[in-house]
Order: structure tokens, then sequence, then C-alpha cells
């Protein structure tokens, strides 16, 4: 199972809970629009799965699939199935709060709410428990400690998140998801808005959260992929404009010796 | 030395071009000054007429008696009518405003009953204010309520109410859109439901806005007249029940400025000036919450 996974795989549902997620045969729409076809990708538990692809293949849309929060934007529709160790995760019964509780997401753009630090990390909890104030502040302190934020702010947990840089503002948005304790952290594109600095830290934060988290990366940085991240899954439309999953396999194999021919000219900047 | 681009960057424009733009700017900075001009002069009476009368008993005493020196007089009685009314008002527009906005921006959105609701809010607040006054005395003052029929300040404060519900409506709801969508999935992304996201994020994201929004309303009913004559009419004492015809600064300029006794529109001068100055405070009160964050 862990080998090369390039060949399609057969679309029927198989239970699989030792995958954190675990997609077959996912179709997506906008309306009645097909943006994604057939899409199957297994996402390993403590591993950094990094989505890469040319704009509008579709990678986003993938990945907001993934905790059912593209549905709240959009008129997002999905076909096939997507597991969270082993439940499938569009099935009526699913709350979305829980789910979205286990699959925590860091957007695009650093969007901290408008509210002190400490509140921004403590929202999360807040919302599902009403913890003592000693043991908020321990969650506060080692959420922001894993995000690499802690030294930073801890002399102005109270003034407003705004204050704060473009990167440090991304780092508590992490720091705000790692609160609640999730299994698997999504993060669509998060150095997409940062400077080469920022992003540096932000790529070591993934590395060292690696070990208890397993993340699925966007990235249109190709060599973020390559340093980050474990499994590389390749995306790309075709004259249809309805994008595809191309290849998955581990990253070395990806930028080494990819198996497709697209992914190889991707990869060496032939297109995309 | 001059270079040939030396010259391209100093060369004038054509003559024609710009006294074109010149005449403009005259003609604009004219205009703008007859649209002052009018309302300078107003503020200006306003402080003539009504400057003089202003003492401290103005905002103790009752309205003396026509034709009696020598005894203090002004419109305590009025300033708390309008106090009273416009007080009342916002308790009852403002909760019900904020939600019907937070059902329109969060959860109705462009849906048909959402949709009917923004367009019958968008006539409402097109409604001449005498015409609210008229339905105010049809459903509140002919009706008896807590045995009492008549004018009353229970009435002029729900002519207001209606008033202010649709400003409260639309400036909220414009607020709420105002929060980014980001804020939004952020919190969703946090497992917060639609409830938390809304009161958690939204609005309180959106507060400055919607007060300066609540403020704006308050601003606008302290001077209404026409929905008070049919409504809480007008009274020479002070108000001790919300079941008696009450006073107001309005209604009781309405009523003085006509006055053939000179002391009776001195009051109302001077009445002018406190309710220009309280809708003023107001005003400034709205500009201090938003520049606030």
């Amino acid at each position: 199972m862990h080998s090369s996974n390039s060949s399609k795989p057969t679309p029927t549902p198989l239970p699989t809970p030792d995958l954190a997620l675990c997609a077959r045969g996912v179709d997506v729409y906008y309306g009645t629009i097909k943006v994604l076809e057939d899409v199957s990708l297994d996402v390993y538990p403590g591993k950094v799965t990094a989505i890469i692809g040319p704009s509008g293949c579709g990678k986003s849309t993938f990945i907001k699939a993934l905790n059912r929060i593209g549905e709240l934007e959009s008129n997002m529709r999905i076909k096939g199935e997507i597991q969270f160790f082993g439940q499938n995760i569009y099935s009526q019964r699913v709350n979305l709060n829980r789910l979205r509780r286990q699959i925590g997401m860091v957007f695009q753009k650093p969007n901290p709410f408008p509210m002190s630090i400490y509140d921004n990390v403590a929202y999360g909890v807040r919302v599902f428990s009403r913890p003592s104030r000693s043991v908020l502040d321990e969650l506060v302190e080692s959420a922001l400690t894993d995000a690499a934020l802690w030294n930073e702010v801890k002399d102005s947990l109270t003034k407003s998140a705004l204050s704060l840089s473009g990167g440090q503002q991304q780092r508590l948005c992490i720091a705000r998801s790692l609160a609640i304790k999730p299994r698997v952290l999504l993060m669509d594109e998060p150095c997409s808005a940062l400077d080469p600095i920022a992003t540096l830290k932000i790529e070591e934060l993934i590395r060292s959260l690696q070990q208890e988290l397993t993340i699925v990366i966007v990235t249109h940085n190709m060599q973020q992929a390559a340093r980050i991240s474990d499994r590389t899954a390749f995306f790309s439309t075709d004259e249809s404009q309805v994008g595809r999953l191309i290849e998955t396999d581990a990253t070395a194999k990806i930028f080494g010796a990819a198996s497709h021919s697209r992914t190889r000219d991707y990869i060496e900047g032939r297109f995309g | 030395m001059t270079t040939f681009f030396d010259k391209q960057l100093t060369k004038p424009l054509p003559f024609s071009r710009n006294l074109f733009s010149y005449g403009m700017g005259t003609i604009a900075l004219l205009l703008t000054g007859f649209a002052l001009l009018a309302l300078f002069s107003v503020l200006f009476e306003i402080f003539r007429q009504g400057l003089p009368g202003l003492t401290w008993d103005v905002f103790t005493s009752l309205p003396a008696p026509t034709g009696e020196a020598g005894v203090p007089t002004g419109f305590g009685n009025a300033i708390q009518g309008t106090v009273l009314m416009v007080a009342i008002a916002t308790l009852l527009s403002v909760p019900l405003g904020i939600l019907t906005a937070i059902y329109l921006s969060e959860i109705g959105k462009t849906g048909a009953i959402a949709n009917t609701v923004r367009f019958v809010m968008s006539i409402l607040s097109a409604v001449p204010s005498i015409v609210v006054g008229v339905f105010a005395y049809a459903v509140v003052v002919l009706a008896t309520l807590f045995n009492y029929k008549g004018f009353s300040a229970l009435a002029g404060a729900f002519a207001l109410a209606v008033i202010m519900l649709p400003i409260v409506v639309l400036s909220t709801e414009e607020a709420l859109k105002l929060v980014p969508r980001q804020q939004r999935l952020a919190s969703a992304a946090l497992g917060a439901n639609s409830v938390q996201t809304t009161f958690k994020i939204v609005v309180a994201s959106a507060l400055p806005s919607i007060t300066t929004g609540v403020l704006l309303a308050i601003a606008r009913v302290s001077g209404e007249t026409a929905p008070l004559l049919f409504t809480a009419l007008f009274s020479q004492s002070w108000i001790e029940t919300l079941l008696n015809p009450t006073p107001s600064l309005s209604v009781m300029i309405y009523n003085y400025s006509g006055s053939p006794f000179a002391a009776q529109v001195q009051l109302a001068w001077t009445a002018s000036l406190v309710l220009l100055g309280m809708v003023f405070v107001t005003n400034l009160l709205s500009r201090f919450v938003t520049r606030k964050r």
C-alpha cells in the first residue's frame, strides 16, 4: 500500500481506518460545472502531503472538500467518498462542527480575528468548552509555543492580533488551529502572502509539527513542496478545464523520477 | 544646460486646457460655498437668537405662564420628554432591528423572505414621518392600553421606534456585510456553529459600525415633530407617567415659534439651540465610537 500509487486506484470505497484521509473517485462541482474529476488520494497519518499543480487545477477546491468548508462559501458539491480515519465525512449524520474541530485549516491570507492575541488562540477552545482560566492559559501557551510564536508575543497577549506582522499573524492562525488539537491540519497556500523569511519560519514549523499531526498543504511553490513534504500529489487540468490528480507518490520520487510525463514537464518548469 | 527632455517637462499646457481646469475648479468652489452658506446661515441664526435665552433655568424650569415677568422660564419638561421617548424608541427598535439585520445578512441572505423584508424596510425608510404618526395614532392612541386611551409618551415612542427600525436594520445589515467572509470561514474551521460565528465574530467586529448606525438613527428621530403631534401631543407640566400627553423639544418649537408672545418665541429659539446641541453630541459620539478602533 505504501508503494507507488501512480496507477489509478479502483474507485471502490474501502474501509481504511489506518489512513488519515482517503479520497476515492471524488468529483467536485460548483453548481453544475465540474472542476475536479475522479480524484483518489491517500493521506498518511504523521506525514506531510503536498498538493502542487498549475493555477486553476482545483488544488484549493480539493483541500476545501476535505473539511467541508468549501460548501460554506459557494455552492460546492461532491460525488465520491472521502474518509477520515475510516469514517465517511460526507455521511448525512456527520456533525460539521465536530468534523472541522478534528480537521483544522489555515487559510491563504492570514485571517486573525479582530481581538487580542490571547482571545484568538482561546476562541476555538471556548467554542466547545468553558475551561478554567489556568487551563486556558496553559492551552494558549502551549499552542503558541508549538506555533513558534510564544517568545515573540508572551508579553503582549492582550494586544490586538492585527498589530502583528503578516508572518506572525499566520503563525497565530496556526496556533489558533493547534489549540483545539486537530488530528489533521489543512493548509491552503499558507505562505503565498508572506515574505521569504516568514515563509522559512512557517516551513520549519510545519516540519516540527509533523510528529503529532498530519498535514496536507497546497502550495504554488515547488521548492517548498520538495523541502517540507513526505508525499506529493500533482494535480493538473486538460483542455476540458477539469482538474485531475495526475500522480501521487513519495516526494523524492515525484521530484526525481516522476512516472508521468506531465508531472516531469511541470516540475522542470515547462508549463504551469 | 537645457536638454530636449527638460523642455518636455516644463512646457505649459495649452491655454484652453488650463482655462477649463481653473474654470471648473472655481465653479465647484463657488457652489460649495453656496451650499455651506445656507447651512451656516441656519446655524448662525439659531445661535444669534437662541444663545441670549440660554440660562440654567432653561433646563430646570417649566415654561412660565405668559405675561408673568421675573419668573424663571424654561423647558426642562420638553427635554425630559424628548430624552424619554427617544430612549424608549431605542429600546424598542434596536434589539428588533439588529436581530432583523442578522437574519437578513447571515441567515436569509438572498432568499425570498429576506428579499421581501429588505424591500419592506427600504419602503418603510422612505415613508414620510407624518404618515408614521397617523399610523401610530390609529394603532396606539385610539387603542386602550393599561386602562388608558389617548395621547401618551408610549405612543410617541412607538412612532419614533417605527421610524428608527428601518434605519437600524439597513445600516446594521451593511455593517455585518462588511465583515470579511474570511473571518466567518476561520471561525467555522475552528468548529464554531453559525450562531457562535455570528455573535462572537461577525457582530463583535461590526459593533462600532452598528453603534454608529444606531446613534445616527437616534439623531434623526430626536428632531421628529410630525409623528409626535399625533401621538405624544404636548403638555406644560413635568412628566409623571408614560400614559399622559408628553412634551418634546420638537413639538415645543413648533407650538411656540408661531406664538404672539415674545417670551415663547425666545424659548423656541433656545430650544432649537439645545436640540441642535443634543443631535451634535450624538453625532460626535458616533464619530468617536468608529474612530476608536
